[in-house]
C-alpha cells in the first residue's frame, strides 16, 4: 500500500491561515488540518471519498476554532 | 546535512537493516496505524515517552523495556520520524540522548514527507526479538529545570527561545486550538526571543540548511557562544528547536526546558512580559 494523491493547500478559516493535508491509504481517505501559524495539527477525519475526509476534518476545525479565547495583549 | 539526518531515501534503502530500528512517534497517536514506514514501530508519546504518574521524562527502567520490546539494543542505529515535521520525534530523540543512546538519528521531512512521496505503507506491527537495554543515567545538562530557568531570565545568564507561534508569545491565544489550554495566564518569560519552531524547516517538512539556520538564530543575537535555552508550551516543540541548535548548529550549551510554558504560566507570582 502508498499514500497516492497526496494534496495539500492552504486556505483562511475564521481569522487562522489552515493547511488541508488529504491522501489515499488502500480505500480510505485521510485529512488533516494544520494551523499554520502555531504550526500544529488539530483535526483529522477518514472518509470513503476526498470530499468526505475534508468536510469532516474542516467542520472539527472550525469548532476547534470557535472555542479558543483570544486575550487583549495590552 | 549532520550525520543525526537521514532522507527518506535512505530509510527506503536501510529500514529493514539487522541493525537499524525505525520508530514513528507522532503528535496523532492514532496516526501510525494508518499506515506507517513497513518495519517501523510506533511509540505512543502520551503513555511510552514519559512518567504517567509523576510529570517527568521517561523514567531509565521504563525506557530500557522499551527500547528492549522494540528490538534496540545499545548499538542499533535508531531512526525516528512523526508527524508535524517530527515534532514528537524531536522529543524521543532528545530523551533518548539524555540517556546516552549514541546513534539517533531523524528521518528529514518525516511522515509528511514520506507520504508526500507516495512511499510504501505498511498497517502491520512488525513482530521483533526482544534484546536487552541498558541507559545511562540522565545527562541533566541537555534539560533545564525551572531555577535555570527563573535564573537565566533574572540575570540574563543564558539566551531564552520562545518556540511557540507569534499569538502564543504575546499571550493573544494560551495554546493553539485543539489543544488544551493548561496555563492560567499568556505571555511570556521576560527577557525570551520570539524564534517559532516553524522557522526551522522548509514547506516540504525538511529542516532548512545550515546557513539558512545560523542566520535564522544570528538575526536574533544566538551564536552559540552563550548558553541557550529553549521553551514551547509542553516541550515538545522546543525539543526541534533543541535538535536544531545542538545537533544541526553544533551549539554546545543548549538546553530543553520541558516544564515551558505550562508551567511558567501556573506558577504563582512569576513574572509575564507581554507582548
Amino acid at each position: 500500500m502508498r499514500a497516492e494523491g497526496y494534496t495539500k493547500r492552504r486556505q483562511p478559516l475564521g481569522d487562522w491561515e489552515i493547511e488541508i493535508e488529504t491522501y489515499q491509504a488502500g480505500d480510505v481517505f485521510y485529512c488533516t488540518i494544520n494551523n499554520v501559524d502555531p504550526g500544529a495539527r488539530f483535526a483529522r477525519a477518514e472518509g470513503a471519498t476526498r470530499e468526505e475526509a475534508e468536510s469532516k476534518a474542516l467542520e472539527k476545525a472550525e469548532k476547534y476554532i470557535k472555542q479558543t479565547r483570544r486575550f487583549t495583549t495590552t | 546535512m549532520a550525520d543525526v539526518l537521514v532522507s527518506t531515501d535512505w530509510v527506503a534503502q536501510h529500514a529493514k537493516d539487522a541493525n537499524v530500528g525505525v520508530v514513528e512517534v507522532d503528535v496523532d497517536t492514532a496516526a501510525y496505524d494508518q499506515g506507517h514506514v513497513p518495519g517501523a514501530v510506533g511509540w505512543n508519546w502520551t503513555t511510552e515517552l514519559c512518567d504517567t504518574l509523576v510529570r517527568d521524562i521517561i523514567p531509565l527502567k521504563k525506557l530500557e523495556e522499551l527500547l528492549g520490546k522494540s528490538g534496540v539494543d545499545n548499538n542499533t542505529t535508531i531512526v525516528l520520524y512523526g508527524d508535524n515535521n517530527n515534532w514528537f520525534a524531536a522529543w524521543a530523540f532528545w530523551q533518548l540522548k539524555m540517556y546516552g543512546h549514541k546513534d539517533v538519528r531523524i528521518m528529514d521531512g518525516g511522515r509528511k514527507k514520506w507520504l508526500a512521496e507516495s512511499r510504501e505503507l505498511s498497517t502491520e506491527r512488525p513482530t521483533l526479538a526482544a534484546k536487552t537495554y541498558t541507559a545511562s543515567a540522565p545527562d541533566v545538562s541537555l534539560r533545564a529545570f525551572l531555577p535555570d530557568v527563573q535564573q537565566a531570565s533574572a540575570q540574563k545568564k543564558a539566551a531564552l527561545v520562545d518556540v511557540r507561534s507569534p499569538a502564543e508569545f504575546t499571550g493573544e491565544i494560551l495554546a493553539p486550538p485543539g489543544l488544551p489550554e493548561t496555563c492560567q495566564r499568556g505571555g511570556h518569560i521576560p527577557g525570551a526571543k520570539s524564534i517559532p519552531w516553524g522557522k526551522n524547516c522548509n514547506d516540504d517538512g525538511t529542516f532548512k540548511s545550515v546557513d539558512d539556520l545560523k542566520k535564522l538564530y544570528a538575526d536574533q543575537g544566538i551564536k552559540g557562544d552563550a548558553p541557550i535555552i529553549a521553551y514551547c508550551r509542553i516541550g515538545e516543540r522546543s525539543s526541534l528547536t533543541w535538535f536544531v541548535l545542538k545537533h544541526l548548529l553544533g551549539f554546545q550549551n543548549v538546553k530543553n526546558y520541558d516544564g515551558s510554558w505550562t508551567e511558567w504560566g501556573n506558577l504563582v507570582g512569576a513574572p509575564v512580559e507581554k507582548p
